[in-house]
């Protein structure tokens, strides 16, 4: 069989797809391993960071960076206000609860969206070169997401290794109770979190808005298969969800290489099935 | 409270129950304008599509892909009918039976692995997702995301293809199947299987040390509860003439049924029924009061009472009305 | 220095002290011994404050716990090593003293604090960087301990130290507590290890189903036939 450079392309964009992904799947593992509630509605914040963008940048002319940052920053709010409103009133329910009350958050920031940004589809307008090499078209905007997508989580990766707060939010994850003897308030780490974990929504929303339109349910093309990659990994295990976010984009580009885009998710969605039989726990997570 | 006030007790809430079936019965007949039958229609098969998903919801196993259920019901019917020209009568069985084995397949590896909680809502979430991307992937018969229409039949009321121009047949095929579905819960309360799924819901491994056979006994109330919301999904395409992945599947379907559930209340035979009846109602208040002019705002009301309700009762409406009236009960007779 | 008057706590509808009132004077050490379900660990966390008292008064200093938060009681001076060690598992052992350094006030004190530590337990610095949980069970308690002295506690409760070791181990444990009692720590430990922990406590109380069943010195409570037969198997 001849080298197929089609699929050498489809690998690379995989890559690349994988790059966004793990980082949307880092904030949301972040948010379950610490507090322990799984935000079904966080694919709807990254939705309202790309419209934060596009309006910024698109209507109102800031700079595409500036409007980055302020996107990144207003999601971060946002994630606060989740945990403060929503979740913390509930923290002691069934967990289920916990994870229907950010459904009923889905819905509201769905048609929040909609109420504010009507139904269009909307584009950036940026026009961002594509890449040739050797017969392979490459994506410089899915080139630029993953560059940057690469560099928060080692930033994340810094924070959390070097930083008191940041150490205080891995030791929450492996044992909340006995934080408080060590003098740590776990409200405070919860609230640090969540913000965090919006913060990285914003940043996600950032590097999919040069590449998609935003609509009110674009959260949803890309929200399933980010619990899935959580799941996949090890809910809560971030390097877990490092390496199935790239292992499910593979499936996504090859899959819709040689059939249709849908078939691609489809066959991730049936290979996470069946990871589920073989491993419940995840690729790196231990079974409690 | 003596047992002649038991009997009282009971002898009432039977002639109620008469009462309002008779109201049901004869409300046709009444004159109510075809939107108001509509909504009647909808709320019936929705509260069947509801009561469904409660029979296992409430057991602790909470399904986040009740919508892969209900696709393969509707586009199995309405494929088989356009296609080979299946009558509906056997189009919805064969769409149960595929649920059904769809369930097994899906919870024989998830009960024996003991996938529970947030595993297995997000398992099924993504079971929901592959059913939604499979009918959008196979656009050259279902139409893809603009969805399907099922071929109309002669002049458009017939038996055999369970088409009618009238709303009045649907809506009493839709009492018939919401009264079954609601005797198919009472059944399964007063049957074993209730406390046997009790006892794994409260403690797994002490209730499989009793003799229970955990993962039989949720095989069959996921089986049952697939079946029965693939033929509500059936229902729901023959009423509607009209197939689409969002409104019979996917993920935005599936967090529908299950709030409806905790807006009425999971734990009482009523309560899906009232969470159709209260979220239809709702939405279709908002819809019209601010729908037309404000895209959205009904929406936005609707996501935001959810949330409310999830934080400030849990137990929904019907259930938190039965606990005011059992301690009121307490109250009074500490009097 | 650390008083408790009085004090019911329980889980839920279960209810596990009743009544308790001790009292640990500075420089002491004193321990709590008992049977399994006797409360001993449910008296440990309530005077940290992982539970909360249903009644009575427990007090550090002449300064109330009841109305502190939890996460500041370790402000107080009460550094906690919990029963099992409850180390973060998948956290370096330096990372692990890093989090007894948290407080605001501790912060400030974390590099002499850490030399401190490493300077008692050199075997944790040579193991800074090993996963607190691959380590062996005497080692992890070796880091619980150094995990608390992180806090600059005056009073260190400890929670049943010598659970789940193997006998070698718990001597050495025991030769561990010795050392930090002699460091002028105050001490007050639960266990279960009746003989041993006597031999190095001044005094001790005696918890039976939730109550304060006697107290005295460890001579008095080694001396007593009762105790003797019941507890230590002589």
């Amino acid at each position: 069989m001849a080298f197929d450079i089609y699929l050498l392309e489809a690998i690379i964009n995989g890559l690349l797809l994988g790059g966004v992904l793990a980082l949307l799947a880092l904030g949301l593992n972040l948010i379950f391993g610490v507090i322990d509630v799984i935000w079904i509605s966080y694919a709807e914040l990254v939705m309202l960071g790309m419209y934060a963008v596009y309006w910024l940048h698109a209507y109102y002319g800031v700079p595409l960076v500036l409007a980055g940052f302020i996107a990144i920053l207003g999601v971060a709010a946002l994630g606060f206000l989740v945990h403060y409103l929503v979740i913390s009133p509930i923290l002691s329910s069934p967990p289920i609860n916990q994870l229907l009350a950010t459904g009923g958050l889905l819905f509201f920031l769905q048609a929040f969206a909609m109420l504010l940004f009507g139904n269009e589809f909307r584009n950036i307008g940026l026009r961002l070169p594509i890449i040739v090499i050797a017969d392979m078209y490459i994506s410089f905007a899915r080139l630029l997401a993953f560059g940057a997508a690469l560099l928060g989580m080692v930033a994340l990766y810094l924070f959390l290794s070097r930083t008191f707060i940041g150490t205080a939010i891995r030791a929450v994850s492996q044992d909340r109770e006995i934080m408080a003897i060590m003098g740590v308030d776990t409200k405070k780490v919860y609230l640090i979190t969540s913000a965090i974990g919006g913060g990285l929504a914003g940043l996600a929303a950032c590097l999919l808005v040069l590449q998609y339109d935003v609509h009110p349910d674009v959260g949803l093309s890309f929200g399933p298969i980010t619990f899935m990659i959580c799941v996949l990994g090890g809910l809560g295990r971030l390097l877990g969800g490092f390496i199935a976010a790239f292992v499910m984009s593979q499936f996504i580009t090859i899959g819709g290489l040689y059939l249709d885009l849908e078939w691609g998710y489809v066959l991730a969605f049936v290979f996470f099935i069946g990871m589920m039989f073989w491993r419940p726990q995840g690729i790196l997570g231990t079974r409690s | 409270m003596s047992l002649g006030a038991v009997n009282t007790g009971l002898t009432g809430a039977r002639a109620l129950q008469a009462a309002g079936i008779g109201v049901l019965l004869i409300l046709p007949f009444l004159g109510g304008s075809d939107y108001f039958m509509h909504i009647l229609i909808q709320v019936l098969i929705w509260a069947f599509i509801y009561t469904s998903w409660a029979l296992m919801g409430r057991l602790g196993l909470v399904s986040l892909g009740h919508g892969a259920f209900m696709g393969i019901g509707a586009y199995t019917v309405v494929l088989l009918w356009n296609f080979l020209g299946i009558t509906p009568w056997l189009g919805i069985p064969i769409g149960v039976v595929l649920a059904v084995l769809l369930a097994l397949v899906i919870g024989f590896p998830c009960f024996r692995f003991r996938i529970v909680g947030h595993y297995f809502a997000l398992v099924t979430l993504a079971l929901g997702e592959v059913v939604r991307l499979t009918i959008i992937a196979l656009r050259d018969h279902t139409g893809g995301s603009l969805g399907l229409t099922p071929n109309r039949f002669g002049d458009g009321t017939s038996w055999y293809a369970l088409q009618f121009a009238d709303k009045e047949y649907f809506y009493y095929i839709a009492l018939a199947v919401w009264l079954a579905g609601l005797g198919i819960w009472v059944l399964v309360d007063r049957s074993m299987m209730r406390y046997a799924l009790i006892a794994v819901g409260e403690d797994e491994g002490a209730a499989a040390s009793l003799g229970i056979r955990v993962t039989v006994q949720k095989l069959r109330i996921t089986a049952l509860s697939a079946a029965l919301t693939a033929l509500g999904g059936g229902l729901y395409a023959q009423y509607l003439t009209y197939v689409n992945p969002s409104i019979v599947s996917g993920v935005t379907v599936s967090l529908h049924i299950v709030f409806a559930v905790i807006v009425g209340g999971m734990f009482t035979a009523f309560g899906p029924t009232v969470g159709a009846l209260f979220t239809i109602t709702l939405s279709e208040i908002l819809r019209i009061s601010f729908g037309a002019q404000i895209i959205g705002l009904d929406l936005s009301i609707y996501g935001l009472l959810l949330i409310l309700f999830i934080i400030f009762l849990p137990k929904g409406i019907l259930g938190s009305l039965q606990d005011l009236a059992a301690k009121r009960a307490r109250e009074a007779k500490a009097d | 220095m650390l008083e408790l008057k009085s004090v019911s706590a329980g889980y839920g509808s279960f209810q596990a002290l009743f009544g308790v009132s001790i009292e640990v004077r500075r420089g002491e050490a004193v321990a709590v011994i008992g049977p399994n379900g006797a409360g001993k660990t449910t008296l440990m966390r309530v005077i940290s404050g992982l539970l909360e008292t249903t009644s009575g008064e427990i007090a550090m200093e002449g300064r109330s716990l009841l109305d502190i938060a939890p996460h500041e009681i370790v402000a107080t001076g009460i550094g906690h090593v919990p029963e099992n060690r409850r180390l973060f598992p998948r956290m370096t052992v330096e990372e692990n003293l890093k989090m007894g350094a948290f407080a605001p006030a501790a912060r400030g004190k974390y590099k002499e604090r850490l030399a401190f530590v490493y300077d008692l337990f050199p075997a944790m610095m040579e193991r800074r960087n090993q996963m607190a949980g691959t380590m062996s069970g005497g080692e992890q308690q070796m880091c619980a301990i150094g995990r608390a002295l992180m806090t600059g506690p005056s009073l260190l409760l400890m929670d049943e130290p010598s659970a789940g070791l193997a006998p070698v181990i718990v001597q050495q444990v025991f030769d561990l507590v010795r050392r930090i009692r002699d460091d002028g720590y105050t001490v007050l430990i639960v266990e279960q290890n009746v003989r041993q922990v006597l031999k190095l406590v001044d005094r001790a109380y005696l918890l039976e189903a939730g109550t304060v069943k006697s107290g005295g010195t460890a001579e008095e409570l080694l001396g007593s036939e009762s105790l003797r037969k019941a507890y230590v198997g002589i």
